[in-house]
């Protein structure tokens, strides 16, 4: 026998990671890139891409209309994952707090079981002329007529953030849930205010559950087009109607996918200066920590 | 000082459990309406016999969406958790490939993937260097896209779930188990699977979740097939949903309630992974 030659680890990595390669590859990757190809392509008449090359579906896009979908995208966007966040972070920190965590985790996940558009048709009902709230001002005699609740910016926004406030909960929650508590204490011992405490020790430290509440909120809501369709109007609509009509209603691919092109920049400016700034914070805290240290 | 803070923060979780239940107490509530406008007239069930009686379509589009979200979150966590074995344990050629591609979905719109494989199920024939090929795979949009597209989207959820799972324990186990000369697949079932499994069973629930939850890439690859979602959509865009779907609701929140507390050992790592 020649010595205790072992039969060293295989390398299996390859074949592990075969279904999710070619699964990934094939349902993922080749469509994005597809999205990409067609944005350069001719229009069919009716639907479909034509094979010639053209650039007409992105010099198309260089219209006020257009321009004033990309600033509702921003500024709806920008404000529902703004409102989500403040109301996310003393929920989760609530939680983490709490003795109950898996009964609070479970009362957070609860309504996200039920289909996105069947909250989206609860919501209706309460807002609408004949609906929840209306049927209750008017039983008391406050109002006479029923309010105008739907068709408007904040009911758009209400519903926005109602969808994705269990997507910031609980990526905030994990991160709050491992954080040192005492720290707060031995911030407030060491002369901090409650607020200097939660702002100046608590905050940075749970930094990276709230960029990934930041990215579950703000990303999908940069293609969200249902809640304008139907609680909004079309001067409320943002990208994703747009690229919508071109595919169900103007048959025009290209401008669809071309406009598919703009948001993925759009997501990716996004992604970037979240991670600069969380860079940036990470150098800050980093010269505290030294300056710390030297003092 | 801090049980004060505490007592605003428990006011502004108090405040959120009521925005988050007041819809889904106001579908039940209208599901027990005699009346189909949303005025309350009287207590009635005529909703829930029509749903038992009369609605042979919705229980359709229910169960097709109950068998796809099943479908394709045991597909997505079957591959999702392979890839995540291959990842932790070995190094390999595609591994920066595949770290990086399960992460793009992450930062895409979920709009993009569904109007992309909207694209790549067109499959239209494009010339290639004088031949004609698909772009994509011609397929007719149905149950069978829906899976496949639910299954893509739930893919990264479980991957980075049970990934998340492997990295909190000790990997000396797997050697030990390789020196007391088990086979890999041997080792695959007995040692690190059992150890991941709240890694797997919480991908499983996330990508159930989803599959539930979502509306956006449904609506691009579903077609003519409806599930719920589409059902409802398709009311509510002609401007009357019947209050059966309300009377289906509150089963459904009802079945949700009873799994959530099933559940919940697992539920906690639904959060503590993402």
């Amino acid at each position: 026998m020649s010595g205790p030659k072992r039969r060293r680890k295989r390398n299996y990595g390859t074949i592990y990671t075969l279904p999710l390669v070619v699964w990934f590859t094939l349902f993922f990757l080749v469509p994005l890139l597809i999205i990409v190809l067609f944005s350069f392509l001719a229009a069919d008449i009716d639907g479909g891409v034509l094979p010639r090359f053209s650039i007409a579906a992105f010099t198309g896009l260089a219209k006020p209309r257009i321009l004033k979908l990309f600033v509702n995208t921003i500024w709806v966007s920008l404000a529902s994952t703004a409102i989500t966040i403040l109301m996310a972070l003393p929920c989760a920190y609530f939680m983490a707090r709490s003795k109950n965590k898996t009964m609070l985790l479970i009362l957070v996940i609860i309504p996200f079981w039920t289909n996105f558009i069947i909250r989206i048709f609860a919501w209706k009902s309460i807002l609408e002329a004949n609906g929840v709230i209306n049927s209750v001002l008017m039983g008391i005699g406050l109002v006479a007529s029923p309010l105008q609740l739907e068709h408007n910016w904040a009911a758009v926004i209400l519903i926005n953030v109602y969808t994705y406030l269990t997507y910031a909960i609980l990526p905030l929650f994990s991160t709050i849930e491992k954080f040192d508590f005492t720290l707060l204490e031995a911030a407030q011992d060491l002369g901090a205010t409650k607020m200097q405490a939660i702002t100046k020790v608590l905050l940075p430290n749970v930094r990276s559950g709230i960029v990934t509440a930041v990215f579950f909120t703000f990303i999908p809501l940069l293609g969200s087009f249902v809640v304008q369709q139907l609680i909004g109007t079309k001067d409320m609509y943002m990208l994703g109607n747009e690229i919508n009509d071109n595919i169900y209603k103007y048959f025009d691919w290209p401008t669809a996918y071309a406009l598919a092109v703009a948001l993925m920049m759009l997501a990716n400016v996004g992604l970037v200066f979240v991670m600069m700034s969380e860079r940036k914070q990470a150098r800050t805290l980093g010269a505290r920590r030294v300056d710390e240290a030297a003092a | 000082m801090s049980r004060k803070r505490r007592s605003a923060s428990k006011a502004v979780f108090i405040g959120c459990m009521v925005f988050l239940f007041v819809p889904l107490a106001v579908l039940i509530f209208f599901s027990f309406n005699e009346n189909k406008a949303p005025i309350f007239t009287q207590f009635s069930l005529v909703w829930y016999r029509k749903l038992f009686t009369e609605s042979s379509s919705l229980w359709t589009a229910f169960f097709r969406s109950i068998t796809i979200a099943l479908a394709a979150s045991a597909t997505a966590t079957v591959i999702g958790t392979l890839a995540a074995i291959g990842v932790h344990w070995h190094r390999f050629p595609l591994k920066t490939y595949v770290q990086a591609i399960t992460y793009i979905p992450l930062v895409l719109p979920e709009i993009i993937i569904g109007m992309s494989l909207l694209a790549f199920f067109a499959g239209i024939r494009m010339p290639v260097f004088g031949h004609s090929l698909a772009i994509g795979i011609p397929m007719t949009l149905g149950w069978l896209t829906i899976f496949i597209a639910h299954a893509t989207f739930c893919l990264p959820f479980a991957y980075m779930m049970v990934l998340a799972r492997l990295d909190e324990f000790d990997s000396s186990i797997i050697e030990a188990a390789r020196d007391l000369g088990a086979t890999e697949v041997q080792t695959l079932l007995r040692v690190i699977i059992p150890v991941s499994k709240p890694g797997i069973i919480s991908g499983f629930l996330t990508s159930l979740t989803l599959s539930l939850e979502d509306f956006t890439i449904t609506y691009f690859v579903s077609g003519v097939s409806s599930t719920m979602p589409m059902v409802v959509y398709s009311q509510m865009y002609k401007g009357g949903v019947s209050p059966v779907i309300n009377a289906l609701s509150s089963i459904m929140i009802l079945g949700t309630v009873v799994l959530a507390f099933l559940a919940r050992r697992w539920l906690k790592y639904i959060a503590a992974s993402s």
